[in-house]
């Protein structure tokens, strides 16, 4: 064993190398990415590691290897979990041989994501164990149990941890390479009665599910992750109610921040909210009057204790979200969980800080960096379509941030991939509106090609833009078939983009360089006059892969700090000062977007990659 | 005697807050303190506000601090020193880059960067404990304006309030970096304007 200052996602990763995983693969997404990273980093060569197209092509090959006797992991952010249900409701009923860990990182706030979606509601949905770590060190640790688990009932489980815990970082006990387990798997055996999901199979395995939950809450109230911290001092409320906190995940932090060790409340922490260990609960629930459910995302543990409370008649006063004591939406803080707990006990709120006469501060929101072709793509379209009825469909990466001024370019954004049909719904209803559909090469890839077919098939008019930055680069540039690498550091044939499309049927197809923006503009124009699926494959890489090392620079005496350049561009190198503008040049790449844009020559010195 | 010490480094996406926060916990543990930190990573890391929480020291159980419970805020940049001002504790120190950064938003329709607020405001909350550190004058005499990091970081183990001495973040330096950086890094650590 050995201390190790780690990320919780590098905690899990480690944690299931040191449990014999044969195979991971996923698909990147915040706050899910470092986990298989780290895998691929640390692993031993025998490890089998992949970023897959897509979350459900990465829990099929997960389940693949597990129904061989492998070991395996696969990871995603919990809106990925929404792409990978489908074999996930299926496998359920299957089941797997060796050890299979669903890794989902929830997003409470949310802080990267679209929804404030549960993993610990999907658990119960699916009908699949799970397991919620309250730090790094205890999810290096559980995610081992979880294998283990897995293992024994022959089940996926899920692991699913929240931003704060993925994301924090701790000093952390870890074993050594040496003590790591070794997992030989058998090989897949043929046994149609068991790996073919048929109704009759489905109907009889539906049954054994629920006695087997049954059994495991049973025995989910025996691990001693799910504990009950007795009361010390005297744990009434201010009025004489007898209560107890029940929290789970960093919350429990949060609550542990705010108690008195002296004199605090009982306390139940959950670690495996699915299915409830609900004779724990019992003996937690003895002889109090009102518990508060310190949670986040959805009221789970909250409804979990009301039901248990009717099941065994306690007359128990459950509070939470429900019950307005607790925020429904949004990320919990030590402050606002300390607020809620002395609200609880009839106690005075914390003291608010006294208003102060503070500044007006600027507001400061992701942007797209200075010189990212993304800024070009948008703006090229922009100005070809200027005057004409127009919607833009963006999606999701980094190109979502061009709906910001003063870009403005994307219209609608609703999950990977939803651009292309959202589009050709807008054009079925409106024929007369150029629809336009901004999707991102490694969104292309996960679930772009579908949709393309789809709009191709069913006859609509529409442009897809394909911004192809060569990499995945919102999540923090992870390769895809695109980009001819794989995680296993293989050379391999990159797929193209292009060909696909042409292959799909679509007769324009037009790759231009979007920093080019003449040419670029002059393409947009042409190409949205054709009729039919369309597309334009804007082709320029990621500058914060590329590092492009020249700079512009502006000629003072040539500037009239007319601002044209950031008013059109919105740069975040471009700078004005003392009436005119000047270029950042710890930020500038020299891209010459801002060069072609002044309309009086005064910007120079760039090269375009 | 068990030190802890809260401590916010805060700045916009792209600056090297988080290297910074790596080099504080990698001093600590150095001397046998546990440390635990929660990142700003994802998202906003493309040029938006960014916080780093590190917490040094036993028994700590949430890697977010209070508000008001904060020892030292380590700002990159003032309006961010400010965005994160409810977190100091008060007498608590503040060691802030005098550079601000203009964001898109200031130039394109959203509020207006009122600097001369920002740092009045400063000096009058945090009085005795502000220490400003001329982020252009550093990089003009340092020949580098990559290493506004370490620059800050010396001047807030100058300040007291970091618990860590400039030896100890040296080493913690020599363990994280390149050796090709060092050099640069040592001038960045001792840099006193």
């Amino acid at each position: 064993m050995h201390t190790e200052f780690l990320m919780g996602n590098e905690a899990i990763a480690l944690g299931a190398l040191a449990a014999g995983v044969n195979v991971v693969s996923g698909y990147p997404g915040t706050p899910s990415t470092e986990v298989l990273e780290t895998v691929a980093r640390r692993k031993t060569d025998d490890v089998y590691v992949e970023w897959s197209i897509n979350e459900k092509a990465a829990m099929e090959v997960a389940a693949g290897a597990a129904y061989s006797g492998a070991r395996a992991m696969v990871t995603m952010k919990q809106v990925g979990l929404n792409v990978a249900s489908d074999p996930l409701m299926s496998l359920e009923y299957i089941g797997v041989k060796g050890g299979l860990v669903v890794m989902v990182a929830d997003d409470p706030g949310p802080i990267s994501s679209q929804t404030e979606q549960d993993t610990r509601t999907f658990a119960q949905f699916s009908k699949l164990p799970i397991f919620d770590p309250s730090s790094v060190q205890e999810a290096y640790e559980m995610v081992q149990e979880a294998f283990e688990l897995s293992e024994r009932l022959g089940t996926p489980v899920f692991f699913r941890a929240t931003t704060r815990v993925d994301h924090g970082y701790e000093s952390t006990l870890v074993k050594d390479t040496s003590e790591w387990l070794r997992n030989c798997p058998e090989g897949f055996v043929k046994d149609p009665g068991r790996w073919v999901i048929f109704p009759r199979l489905s109907v009889v395995n539906h049954a054994k599910i629920e006695s087997r939950n049954a059994e495991l809450s049973d025995e989910f109230s025996d691990y001693q992750r799910n504990f009950v911290v007795p009361e010390a001092g005297d744990c009434r409320a201010a009025d004489g109610r007898r209560v107890g906190v029940a929290t789970h995940g960093i919350n429990y932090a949060y609550v542990r921040e705010n108690l008195d060790e002296a004199n605090h409340v009982r306390l139940m922490r959950v670690a495996t909210p699915f299915p409830f260990p609900e004779r724990k609960a019992v003996e937690f629930l003895e002889s109090l009057d009102e518990v508060l459910c310190v949670e986040e995302l959805d009221p789970v543990i909250e409804r979990a204790l009301i039901s248990v409370c009717g099941k065994y008649h306690l007359d128990v006063r459950i509070r939470g979200k429900l019950t307005g004591d607790i925020a429904p939406s949004g990320e919990n803080s030590v402050e606002s969980v300390g607020a809620a707990m002395a609200a609880f006990m009839g106690e005075d709120a914390p003291e608010a800080p006294a208003p102060t006469d503070a500044p007006t501060l600027p507001v400061r929101p992701p942007v797209l960096c200075a010189g990212c072709p993304h800024r070009a793509s948008f703006y090229a379209v922009k100005c070809a379509m200027k005057g004409r009825k127009t919607i833009y469909c963006g999606d999701i990466g980094c190109y979502t941030l061009g709906n910001a001024a003063p870009l403005d370019m994307v219209d609608t954004c609703l999950c990977m991939g939803a651009g292309i049909n959202i589009a050709q719904g807008v054009f079925h209803v409106e024929p007369d509106t150029a629809c336009f559909a901004f999707v991102g090469d490694s969104t292309f890839f996960a679930s772009g090609i579908t949709g393309t077919i789809n709009a191709f098939y069913n006859q609509a008019n529409m442009t897809l833009v394909v911004l192809d930055n060569s990499t995945t680069a919102m999540t923090g540039h992870q390769p895809h078939p695109g980009t001819g690498r794989t995680m296993m550091g293989q050379v391999v044939e990159k797929v193209s983009i292009e060909a696909i499309l042409r292959a799909i049927g679509l007769t324009c197809v037009e790759t231009v360089d979007p920093l080019d923006h003449k040419l670029a503009v002059e393409t947009v124009r042409r190409v949205a006059d054709e009729p039919g699926v369309k597309a334009i494959i804007f082709k320029s890489p990621c500058v914060v892969l590329a590092k492009p090392q020249a700079r512009s620079v502006v000629d003072p005496d040539k500037c009239v700090g007319c601002q044209r350049c950031v008013k059109q561009l919105g740069c975040p190198g471009l700078v004005p000062r003392d009436g005119k503008v000047v270029i950042d040049d710890s930020l500038c790449t020299g891209c010459t977007l801002c060069e072609q844009v002044c309309p009086f020559g005064a910007i120079s010195g760039g090269e375009r990659l | 005697m068990s030190i802890k010490t809260n401590i916010i480094l805060c700045g916009v996406g792209g600056q090297g807050t988080i290297l910074a926060s790596k080099l504080i916990a990698k001093a600590a543990m150095s001397r046998g303190i546990p440390v635990k930190t929660a990142e700003t990573i994802g998202m906003a890391q493309r040029g938006g506000s960014v916080f780093s929480h590190v917490r040094v020291g036993e028994d700590i159980a949430s890697p977010l601090m209070a508000r008001g419970t904060a020892d030292l805020i380590i700002a990159f940049e003032p309006a961010e020193a400010v965005r994160q001002l409810a977190f100091l504790k008060p007498g608590g120190r503040v060691v802030v880059s005098a550079r601000p950064v203009v964001p898109v938003s200031a130039m394109t329709g959203g509020p207006a960067y009122d600097y001369e607020g920002v740092m009045s405001y400063l000096r009058k909350q945090v009085g005795e404990g502000l220490v400003v550190v001329d982020a252009d004058q550093a990089a003009a005499d340092l020949g580098s304006a990559k290493c506004l990091n370490v620059v800050l970081l010396g001047a807030a183990a100058r300040s007291g309030a970091l618990g860590l001495t400039e030896a100890d973040l040296l080493d913690a330096i020599h363990e994280r970096l390149p050796e090709k950086l060092w050099a640069l890094n040592e001038r960045a650590l001792a840099y006193v304007g």
